[in-house]
Order: C-alpha cells, then sequence, then structure tokens
C-alpha cells in the first residue's frame, strides 16, 4: 500500500523547460517551514535527474517521485 | 608537553591557514561570446546555479559587453570609430544572433520562435530573471573603452560593476567553479 504524503504547497511546473522547475523550485521551498513538504509538478524528463541533483545539493530531501503519464511529482520536504 | 602544546597551537594555525584558501560555494563565468546561444547558455547556467545554492559570478568582456547595451539608451559625445563600432555590434540581447545556422537572420528567427513555442525561457527574461536571483555581473572595463560605450548606455541591472580583470581572478580565486564562454 502506497502512503499518501499530505503537501503544504503545490507547485505547477508544467510545461516548464530547464532551468526554470528548478530555478523556482529553490525559490518557492523558502515559502513552506522546515519540515513541511511541497509538491511540485513538473513535465520535464530533464527534472527526474536534475531534482534529485538539486535536493542533494541544496540538502533537501525528496520523499516521494511519482509519475503520472508526462506529469511527474516530487513530494520535496524542507531539511534546511 | 610544553613541545606538544606547541606544536598543537602550529598546527592550529596552519589548518586555520588552509580554511582561509578554501573557495566559496561560488562559480565565476567569462562571458566572452557575444553569440545568442552562448550567451543564453552562460545565463542559463547562471540562474541554475543560484538555484543550486550557490553564488553566481559573470564577467562580460569584449564580445559579450554589447550585449548588456540597453537598446532604449544612447550615449552622445562619440568619436567616428566609437559611433561606428556601436552601431556594427548587437545593441541589447534582442539584437543577437546564433553562432551556427543564422542564415541571414532566418535561423535564429526560427530558433527564437522554437524557444517560445517550447517555452523556453528568452535571454531577456533570463537577464531579468538572473537580476532577482542575485547573480553579480561585471563588464570589462578596458572592453567598454575599447568599443567606445558609455556606462549611461548599459542596462539597469540590481548587481552591475565595472571592473578589471583582477576582480574577476579575485572572484575566480574564491569560486569553486570557473567557466569561459
Amino acid at each position: 500500500m502506497s502512503e499518501t504524503i499530505k503537501a503544504d504547497k503545490v507547485m505547477d511546473l508544467k510545461g516548464l523547460p530547464c532551468p526554470m522547475p528548478v530555478v523556482k523550485v529553490s525559490k518557492g521551498i523558502k515559502d513552506v517551514a522546515v519540515g513541511q513538504v511541497i509538491e511540485a509538478i513538473s513535465t520535464d524528463p530533464g527534472s527526474l535527474t536534475d531534482f534529485p541533483a538539486w535536493a542533494k545539493t541544496s540538502g533537501n530531501e525528496i520523499l516521494k517521485t511519482e509519475q503520472d503519464g508526462k506529469e511527474i511529482h516530487f513530494f520535496i520536504k524542507r531539511v534546511v | 608537553m610544553e613541545a606538544l602544546e606547541k606544536q598543537f597551537q602550529e598546527m592550529k594555525a596552519r589548518l586555520e591557514g588552509v580554511e582561509k584558501r578554501l573557495p566559496s560555494n561560488k562559480i565565476s563565468m567569462i562571458v566572452f561570446s557575444g553569440d545568442l546561444d552562448r550567451a543564453l547558455a552562460a545565463f542559463i547556467i547562471a540562474t541554475g546555479s543560484v538555484a543550486m545554492g550557490m553564488e553566481a559570478v559573470m564577467f562580460f568582456t569584449f564580445w559579450g559587453t554589447p550585449l548588456l547595451r540597453d537598446k532604449k539608451k544612447d550615449a552622445g559625445g562619440k568619436d567616428l570609430v566609437s559611433t561606428l563600432f556601436g552601431a556594427m555590434l548587437p545593441k541589447g540581447v534582442e539584437k543577437l544572433k546564433l553562432s551556427k545556422m543564422h542564415m541571414a537572420g532566418m535561423g535564429t528567427a526560427m530558433m527564437k520562435s522554437l524557444m517560445k513555442k517550447k517555452n523556453v525561457a528568452s535571454l531577456e527574461e533570463m537577464v531579468e530573471m538572473a537580476g532577482q536571483l542575485g547573480v553579480k555581473i561585471y563588464i570589462c572595463e578596458m572592453s567598454m573603452d575599447l568599443m567606445g560605450f558609455k556606462r549611461e548606455e548599459m542596462i539597469d541591472y540590481p548587481d552591475l560593476t565595472f571592473c578589471g580583470v583582477a576582480k574577476f581572478l579575485e572572484e575566480a580565486m574564491d569560486s569553486r567553479i570557473q567557466l569561459f564562454l
């Protein structure tokens, strides 16, 4: 059974190519408190490698990645 | 015991010295080219770097200098050579050409419409975004002088400084990544 994660904020990044998904998410995550979760929805296939790279570098945590057709949903917990 | 203490103090001082020389989490770029494609790459890397939690510094020199001119601004009091140079070089990012497949403007126009269709941010938007993100821009004073550009004809950018090579090198020495574009 897959657990559902409740996001405190949803970011719609659909249709945005590189570098916008990562640029926007790095700004947007500052709108939630440390420990809270954002759900970022991207349609850029490059996000699949870019988001983990960004999370690792910035020190945040991707709790779950879900693919729904062309949409990629990232559940990211703000750690720093 | 005293010798050990002395050795420890010596080691501590040396470690502090080493720490001082560690570069910051920063990227320094030289934008030498005035080609649309290269300038776009430079701004994508700069904005991406800020997203990755780094500081980003761009140093515009030679053919990269004219792209920071403001299309709406003019500067008077230039001599003939400077006026000619000014007229022949692209005035602002909108006027840049592709390094390949420009094809008398057709290729560049096609690329721009393709970018629009694919939602890729234009160079104008990238420059604005870089400004909002705090990307630092340096402009080479010598290139300005050589090409006859005046400060009052350059773009309004939040963090823009005119400088020489020493300033760039100071930034580069303090950066983990240095690129030449």
